[in-house]
C-alpha cells in the first residue's frame, strides 16, 4: 500500500495542472502517530503533502457535501461506497468529481495497538507485513492481519466500486466473511440481557459526538442532538440519553451505512457502535436485499416503494 | 421494520412496539389493535428501563 503514493502524487498533479479539479482532497501526515488528517491540496506544488498509508481510515466523503468546486478525491473502498451514497442524496454530483481510486488491503486499528502497546507510542512505521510502533525505550512488531480495524477484517469491497482512474491494480476481494457473527451473537440474546450489554457497551460514552461528526453520512445542517427546540433528546450523561443517541444516530445511517469505520475509529473511548449500523445494514439486506453505496442508479430501501416489500409487521 | 428490529436488537421487547394501518371508517379494527395492543404491553408488565436515574440539572 506504501507504493501508492507515488501514483497517487502522479495523478493528483496532473490533474491540478490540467485543471481538471480546483482541488484534491487526500491525506496528509498527523501530528500524532496512527492520525493521518484529511487535507485539502490546491496547487500542483503542494502534492508532495499527500501520504498514503494505514492509518488513512477517515472516510474522506465527509469533506464533499454541498461542494460547488470540482474535486479530486481519493477513494477507498468505503470513500467510494460512501461517495455514491452523496450523489444519490444530490450531496454532490458526479460531473464534480475526479475520483482516484485506491485499492485498500485495509487500515489499521489504532485502539488496538494503543492498547497492546501499553506505553506512549511516538512513532509507527509499517512494511509490507508488519507493523512497527516504537515509544520511548520500547518497540513492538505487530503482523498486519492482528491489528486491523474490526470493520476491514470483515469488508468485502476493498476495490473502488467506482472511480476516475486507479491508483493501483485492484487488490484480491476477501471471500467467504461472516460479516455478522457478532450481530447475531446479540440477537440470540434476551431482551434483559441485550438491554444489559448495551448498558455495557455504552457506558463509556462521553457524548463528544466524535462518531456523528466524522461520519460521512451525517451532514444535516442541524443534528437532532443539536437542536433544541424542540429539544429531541436529553444532554446529560444519564444513561437512557446516551442510548437514544446512539440509537437514533444509528437509525439515521439505515440503508446507507457503509460500514467505513470512521466512527468506531474516531471513537476517543473505542466504544463499537458498529455494532448498531451493521444490525440495520444485515436486515437491510436481508429484507431488501440491498447493500448500500454501489450504484448511483438505485435508491434505498427507506425512500422506495416496492409491492413486495416485507409488510408482516403493520397490522 | 427497521426501527422494531432495532428496537429488539437493543433489548425492547418486540410486542412493545406496533405498527397498524387503519382507515377512519374501520371503528371495529380500531378497537381490536387497541385491544390487541394494551392486552400485549400489560403481558410484558412496566418498562422501567428508560426511567431516568440521574439527578436533573438545569
Amino acid at each position: 500500500m506504501l507504493s501508492y503514493i507515488n501514483n497517487i502524487r502522479e495523478i493528483s498533479e496532473r490533474i491540478l495542472k490540467e485543471g481538471l479539479v480546483d482541488m484534491v482532497i487526500g491525506f496528509q501526515q498527523g501530528t500524532v502517530p496512527m492520525m493521518n488528517e484529511p487535507c485539502i491540496i490546491k496547487h500542483a506544488g503542494d502534492v508532495n503533502r499527500l501520504v498514503w498509508d494505514s492509518n488513512c481510515g477517515i472516510n474522506l466523503a465527509s469533506y464533499l457535501t454541498n461542494r460547488k468546486e470540482k474535486i479530486g478525491v481519493i477513494a477507498k473502498g468505503c470513500d467510494a461506497r460512501n461517495i455514491i451514497v452523496h450523489i444519490t442524496e444530490n450531496k454532490i454530483t458526479r460531473d464534480q468529481l475526479y475520483i482516484i481510486g485506491v485499492p485498500c488491503k485495509g487500515m489499521i486499528d489504532r485502539h488496538k495497538i494503543s492498547l497492546l502497546f501499553a506505553k506512549e507510542i511516538t512513532e509507527v512505521v509499517e512494511n509490507d507485513g508488519d507493523i512497527i510502533a516504537k515509544g520511548p525505550g520500547a518497540e513492538k512488531i505487530f503482523a498486519r492481519p492482528d491489528v486491523m480495524q474490526p470493520n476491514c477484517v470483515v469488508c468485502i469491497h476493498r476495490n473502488p466500486v467506482v472511480y476516475d482512474e486507479l491508483a493501483a491494480e485492484p487488490v484480491e476481494e476477501q471471500k467467504d466473511v461472516d460479516r455478522y457473527e457478532d450481530v447475531r451473537r446479540i440477537e440470540a440474546m434476551a431482551p434483559a440481557e441485550k438491554w444489559k450489554f448495551f448498558e455495557d457497551l455504552l457506558a463509556l460514552c462521553i457524548r463528544c459526538y466524535a462518531c456523528r461528526n466524522v461520519c460521512p453520512l451525517c451532514y444535516c445542517p442541524t443534528c437532532f442532538v443539536d437542536n433544541s427546540s424542540p429539544q429531541w433528546l436529553g444532554k446529560s450523561q444519564d444513561p437512557v440519553d446516551v442510548r437514544t443517541f446512539h440509537f437514533l444516530r444509528a437509525f439515521h445511517c439505515a440503508g446507507r451505512c457503509t460500514d467505513c469505520g470512521a466512527c468506531e475509529r474516531a471513537c476517543p473511548v473505542g466504544i463499537n457502535m458498529r455494532l448498531l449500523t451493521k444490525k440495520l445494514e444485515k436486515d437491510c439486506l436481508e429484507k431488501f436485499g440491498w447493500t448500500p453505496g454501489l450504484s448511483v442508479e438505485q435508491r434505498r430501501p427507506l425512500d422506495t416503494y416496492r409491492p413486495d416489500d416485507p409488510d408482516d409487521f403493520i397490522k | 421494520m427497521l426501527f422494531q428490529n432495532l428496537m429488539d436488537y437493543m433489548g425492547v421487547e418486540r410486542s412493545r412496539l406496533h405498527f397498524s394501518w387503519i382507515s377512519s371508517s374501520e371503528a371495529t379494527k380500531f378497537v381490536d389493535v387497541v385491544k390487541e395492543v394494551t392486552a400485549a404491553v400489560k403481558a410484558l408488565g412496566p418498562n422501567r428501563n428508560f426511567a431516568k436515574t440521574m439527578a436533573k440539572v438545569a
